[in-house]
Order: structure tokens, then sequence, then C-alpha cells
């Protein structure tokens, strides 16, 4: 038992430098739903698919940096005052480029991901129908 | 199934050196440093609408009126919370000494933190606003601290540094302020 409390001492002392960025209480929406749920399902399913920048795999719904925290409630202030989810990803999407979106896009960059799995099935589609024809012949 | 004819030879040899290619694609990829940095996409865009408090009661705060008379300036992204802060203190130091005007930002900050920090590592801004909900950082596009901004006498971001500013950065930032300036 004492073991488990001087470790928690320990523990707590390295925390402290760490709990300095959180010495601002946080924004009013960053850990506080919207009280309309339609809302906060709009705003939590863009959340999911918004990159948070300080800790990189990881989407700003299920980070803990504060910054992140941020993030949050910029996405539900301007859900709630009648923002188009998709505005939202534009906006920071011209902050920081596509990066900061988990969203996949069509873009002279990513076109071939799209195209190359179509052109492999009409390829396969095409060997497929000269063997089958093969065989119907012998 | 007689007419199907064998491979020929160097059909054979197709698979191997798709797979060497590959091994080799992954093999650099181990190896060379990731980039961690995520790089501001406004530069050369108009910095957003803003007005920050006074982080601390000696110098007045920040909006963005106060960043179009004309003149160049940085504009630096910083925190008391942040170790890097403290190093780049120094490079900053150096460059007001020079006449360049600085601007500071403090990245959710109580002001007596922000107050300390200074005391500690000297301060080189003439306004420091209050970024208590990261309004200002997410708005220009940055992503950490500290980060350096050059901005240009219209109030337009023309550069951005990510990270410390080491003294090996100085020279650059100096080029940086001279060509936005003129």
């Amino acid at each position: 038992m004492t073991r488990a409390w001087f470790l928690l001492a320990a523990l707590a002392l390295f925390a402290a430098p760490l709990s300095a960025q959180d010495a601002v209480p946080p924004a009013p929406y960053a850990n506080v739903q919207l009280p309309d749920a339609a809302q906060e399902a709009k705003a939590h399913a863009l959340m999911l698919t918004l990159r948070c920048l300080k800790c990189q795999s990881q989407s700003i719904a299920d980070s803990d940096a504060p910054m992140a925290g941020d993030m949050r409630s910029l996405v539900r202030e301007r859900i709630a005052a009648g923002e188009d989810p998709e505005a939202i990803r534009a906006w920071l999407v011209e902050r920081y480029g596509d990066y900061v979106s988990y969203a996949p896009r069509v873009t002279p960059l990513t076109w071939p991901l799209y195209a190359i799995p179509l052109v492999l099935l009409a390829a396969i589609g095409l060997v497929l129908r000269r063997r089958l024809r093969k065989g119907d012949g012998a | 199934m007689s007419e199907i004819k064998p491979p020929s030879r160097w059909t054979l040899w197709l698979p191997l050196v798709l797979f060497v290619g590959f091994a080799g694609l992954a093999m650099s990829g181990l190896f060379r440093p990731a980039q961690r940095e995520v790089e501001s996409a406004m530069i050369g865009k108009p910095l957003p609408q803003f007005t920050l408090r006074a982080a601390v009661p000696e110098r007045p705060g920040l909006a963005r009126s106060d960043l179009a008379d004309g003149k160049p300036r940085l504009l630096n992204v910083f925190a008391s919370w942040c170790l890097p802060c403290a190093v780049e203190a120094p490079q900053l130091a150096t460059l007001q000494a020079e006449g360049v005007e600085i601007v500071g930002v403090a990245i959710r900050d109580r002001p007596e933190d922000v107050a300390a920090f200074l005391a500690r590592h000297g301060n080189p801004f003439t306004r420091i606003g209050a970024d208590d909900r990261s309004e200002v950082q997410l708005g220009i596009g940055s992503s950490g601290v500290p980060e350096t901004f050059v901005i240009d006498g219209q109030g337009t971001i023309r550069y951005q540094h990510i990270g410390e500013i080491r003294p090996e950065h100085v020279a650059l930032l100096r080029e940086k302020l001279k060509e936005v300036g003129s």
C-alpha cells in the first residue's frame, strides 16, 4: 500500500510541469457537449475526422491535448452557430492543408488511389473472359 | 490448357523485382526521419481579425489592427510552459537589439506565469496578446509552440519558422524581414 502511495506521489511530481499548459480553464465547449443532441452528433462526426496537430495519430475527438480541446470547442461553437460541418473542415484545411483532415479527397495527387483498383478490376475481367472463352472452345 | 505459353524469361523475375523495390521503399522510409511538422498554409495570406487581451500588465495586448501600420515585424507564438521557448530567448533578444519589432502571442497562459517567464528569460516583446483558446494560433495555421511568423507592413503572413530559433536561424529571419521591408 505504501509503495502504491509512493508511486502515486512520484507520478504526481512528474505530472506537475505537464499540467502547466492546462493552467488556463479550457475553452467553453472543449469537454462539454452541445445541448442540442442533433448538433452534438454533427459536431462529433466532424471531430472524429479532424487530426489533432499535437498528437498526429489521433483525432481531436480522441485527444487530451489542450490544443485539441480548443479545436473541439471551435467545432462545437461553429456548429451551434449554424455553420455547415464541411465549411468548418474547409476553414481548417485552408490553414493547415489536407493533413488536418482524415476524410480522403480526390486531388491531382490522390486520384490514382481511386483509379488503380478500377483499372485492375477491368484487367482481371478481361483476362477471365479470355480464359473462359478458351475453356468453352476446348 | 496446352495453349497457355510458359511465361517468358523476364516475367519470371518480375515478382522479385517488385518485392525488392517495395522492400527498398520500406527501408528508406524507416531510415529517413519523418516530417512531423505541419506547415501553415497561410503564407502569403493576410492575418485574420483578432483582438487579444494583454498577457501581462507591463505590455499592451495585441490586435490585428496593430500589425498593419507599414512596418514589418516578427510574431512569436510562445508559452511560459514551453521549454524550447526559453531556448530561443537569446536569439529573440539579439533581433530585438538590432531594432526588429517583435510581438508575442502567449498560448493558454496565466499572467503570473508569463511574467515569471519574462523575468527569467528577458522580454523582447513590444506587445503580448493572451491567446487562451488558441484562437489566433488556429487562425494562422500554427500547430505548436514556439513558432515565429514574419508579418509584412500590410499584416500579411510572409514566412513561418517552426520550432525554436537557434543561433543559426537568426540570419535567415533577418533576411526575410529585409525582403518584406523593402
